[in-house]
């Protein structure tokens, strides 16, 4: 009993992390596609425009939802809960601080990279409860894409847990040397280009091309609905992003303690940063070029980089 | 396995359909089989109801033919009323045309380049060329007052003189505008996922574009060399040295760096205008209130940014066009979609339709 309350507790908290990480993530994506783009983005509300999110979610809250008389509505309903709700699962695992995440399990590697994937059925209900070409559309392409790209963001992470022999990632955390860094260097770009083609931001964006799909798999969710799409999109780049920040840099190191909790964080802010720029500079794939990039350069990269630490490993 | 073609409706309100063109696509997996764009959304009759009004007022109907190009409508109309009623121009009118109809060159280039970009996805592209974009509108604010439909150009002259000051602001731009180009080149064009999805895409060989009245840009782009302004020079053309801009593979990259080109070559020409430009009258002197032709016909056409736009003009005696006829180039560039664009992905289409840079109030009319 109470492990079933620990976990609703944790739920509750991924779900707020969530929230208010997607809330400052708008607010922050705005200003850099802004300074991008000569523009300012936000000023008006807040330091900075830096309370705009407050005018914007509750005007998302009380947009009408409309569920279309087409869709099947129990499925178009649940829908963007199905997505969200692997993604905020999977932030369970992360080790926040040297020895401890909320789920300290002995797979959680494999759970970081098998729970997220769930979201690719998610995606094909939202797509075809919606009864609309374009979301079909959107949804398949979704899903190829999805499940083509868990295949390098897998081989991106085995190297750690060979060098780590854990599937633990507290224990991965523990293992890490600074010389991880330049070894894993084509393994981290790997798993960040996989990352975002999983989280279907640009360039790889195709599910939901504006300018080809008008929103992809989402297009007829509107309001609060939409919203919780967008957020879980957040959700999975905050995730990757401490994933990231967590295993392939080190954690909280140089620091320990809290010092190394905000360098968690801060590092993987920086991640994110870094995948904002790149949505907002490049222009967007298409369907067969992003699968053979991932087939041709992605896949072989990842295992060159799984050989390289195969060899070193014993040599060690 | 059995499968089944899917028919798609994108538009007529879409985001990348340019304006209001439906288009029903029927797909084979991602790759479109058949392509058939839907006309007529925007139709408001503009033909029709020039035969209700004076000569002068049709001027303002001709606005909105070509939205984002309203200098060259009204500029191909009232060549056409000129010529149907023998009008003069004065010289310093013909100089401020040439420099307004450049610089609306470089507005609708920008336009086309940026909707190249933001059909890829390239948003922060499009907004670059849409900065560049709104340095010439603030020019012809200043210049008509109007930032969309300028009625700017009229039979007999352009409306109204320079303003105090304009000469220099337009210089400023022009000194900018082609390092701004070629920060565009290295951001969009010289990226490689933009090199991938633009090169070898609706390619358009240059007999099929003579054949189907491709011109502009679009026609260029496939190496068909010819630009009205060289090769039926018309107003002070002539005196201008500038080279005109010719692409080799037909292809959404060639036509859209052929429009980037285009716009250095306009910045050439404004420079040597702004130099040759003399004081004097902009508007003909002695023109009737009202302009009664002769019975008679008269054609006439220019190179608008989108390939050759041309006004047929018929004349009764009365002081009402008898008929208007307008030879739209984005019509003619806009029926070689289903050729160029059958065989390709949907994401393909509508980088191929952007890259014809149609505009639906000219095709529409």
């Amino acid at each position: 009993m109470s492990a079933l309350l620990l976990g609703i507790a944790w739920g509750i908290a991924a779900v707020l992390a969530i929230a208010g990480g997607a809330v400052i993530g708008v607010w922050w994506e705005r200003k850099v596609a802004g300074h991008i783009q000569l523009r300012y983005g936000p000023l008006q509300i807040g330091p900075a425009g830096s309370l705009q999110m407050l005018a914007d979610v509750p005007k998302l809250l009380f947009k009408e939802d409309i569920v279309p008389s087409a869709a099947d509505k129990p499925l178009f309903k649940w829908a963007p809960l199905m997505v969200f709700a692997p993604v905020a699962a999977s932030l369970a695992v992360i080790p926040f601080a040297a020895g401890w995440a909320p789920l300290d399990t002995s797979v959680g590697v494999l759970f970081f990279l098998a729970v997220p994937s769930l979201e690719v059925v998610a995606i094909l209900v939202a797509a075809w409860s919606q009864r609309n070409t374009l979301a079909a559309i959107g949804g398949l392409r979704a899903a190829s894409q999805m499940i083509a790209y868990e295949v390098p963001r897998a081989l991106s992470v085995l190297p750690l847990v060979l060098l780590a022999g854990s599937l633990r990632p507290t224990a991965v955390l523990g293992a890490w040397q600074w010389w991880w860094m330049p070894l894993l260097s084509i393994g981290f770009i790997v798993y960040l280009i996989a990352s975002i083609a999983e989280m279907n931001r640009g360039p790889f964006d195709l599910p939901e091309a504006e300018s080809e799909l008008v929103a992809g798999y989402f297009a007829d969710y509107s309001g609060m609905r939409w919203a919780i799409f967008m957020m879980a999109e957040y959700g999975a780049m905050i995730a990757a992003s401490l994933f990231a920040a967590a295993t392939f840099l080190g954690g909280g190191w140089p620091f320990g303690g809290a010092l190394g909790t905000a360098a968690i964080v801060l590092k993987a802010a920086l991640l994110i940063t870094v995948i904002m720029w790149v949505r907002w500079t490049f222009p967007r794939v298409r369907q067969d070029q992003l699968l053979r990039f991932c087939w041709t350069v992605l896949v072989p990269a990842a295992l060159v980089q799984l050989v390289v630490v195969g060899v070193v490993l014993p040599w060690m | 396995m059995r499968t089944e073609e899917l028919t798609l409706n994108l538009g007529p309100s879409h985001p990348s359909t340019h304006g209001v063109c439906r288009l029903v696509v029927r797909l084979d997996g991602e790759v479109v089989t058949h392509v058939e764009p839907v006309i007529g959304h925007l139709h408001r009759g503009i033909e029709k109801m020039a035969e209700n009004r004076t000569y002068l007022q049709v001027v303002p109907l001709t606005d909105r033919l070509d939205y984002v190009g309203s200098m060259y409508a009204n500029w191909a109309y009232c060549r056409a009323v000129e010529r149907l009623a023998g009008i003069r121009v004065p010289e310093r009118a013909e100089y401020l045309r040439v420099i307004v109809c450049e610089l609306q060159r470089i507005a609708s280039h920008m336009m086309g380049i940026g909707s190249s970009a933001a059909d890829t996805g390239a948003t922060s592209a499009f907004l670059y060329a849409f900065a560049q974009r709104d340095l010439v509108i603030d020019l012809f604010e200043a210049l008509c007052g109007a930032r969309l439909t300028y009625n700017y150009v009229r039979p007999g002259g352009v409306a109204f003189d320079l303003p105090e000051g304009w000469v220099e602001q337009c210089r400023s731009f022009v000194a900018q505008h082609p390092s701004a180009m070629l920060e565009i080149d290295e951001l969009f064009f010289g990226n490689v996922i933009a090199r991938a999805r633009l090169k070898g895409i609706g390619v358009l060989d240059a007999d099929t574009a003579v054949a189907w009245g491709v011109s502009g840009p679009s026609a260029r782009g496939s190496g068909v060399d010819w630009d009205l302004r060289r090769d039926d020079p018309y107003s002070v053309y002539p005196r201008f040295d500038f080279d005109v801009v010719v692409g080799s593979n037909g292809d959404a990259y060639d036509r859209a760096r052929v429009r980037l080109w285009e716009c250095i070559e306009s910045c050439r020409i404004i420079e040597q205008a702004l130099d040759q430009l003399e004081p004097g009258p902009v508007m003909a002197e002695g023109l009737p209130r009202l302009l009664a032709p002769r019975p008679g016909d008269a054609y006439d056409h220019i190179e608008s940014a989108r390939g050759s736009l041309g006004v047929y003009l018929v004349s009764d005696g009365s002081v009402r066009p008898y008929r208007m006829k307008v030879r739209s180039p984005a019509f003619c560039n806009l029926a070689v979609l289903p050729l160029i664009a059958t065989g390709h992905t949907l994401s393909d289409l509508l980088v191929i339709l952007g890259s014809l840079d149609p505009v639906f109030g000219e095709v529409d009319r």
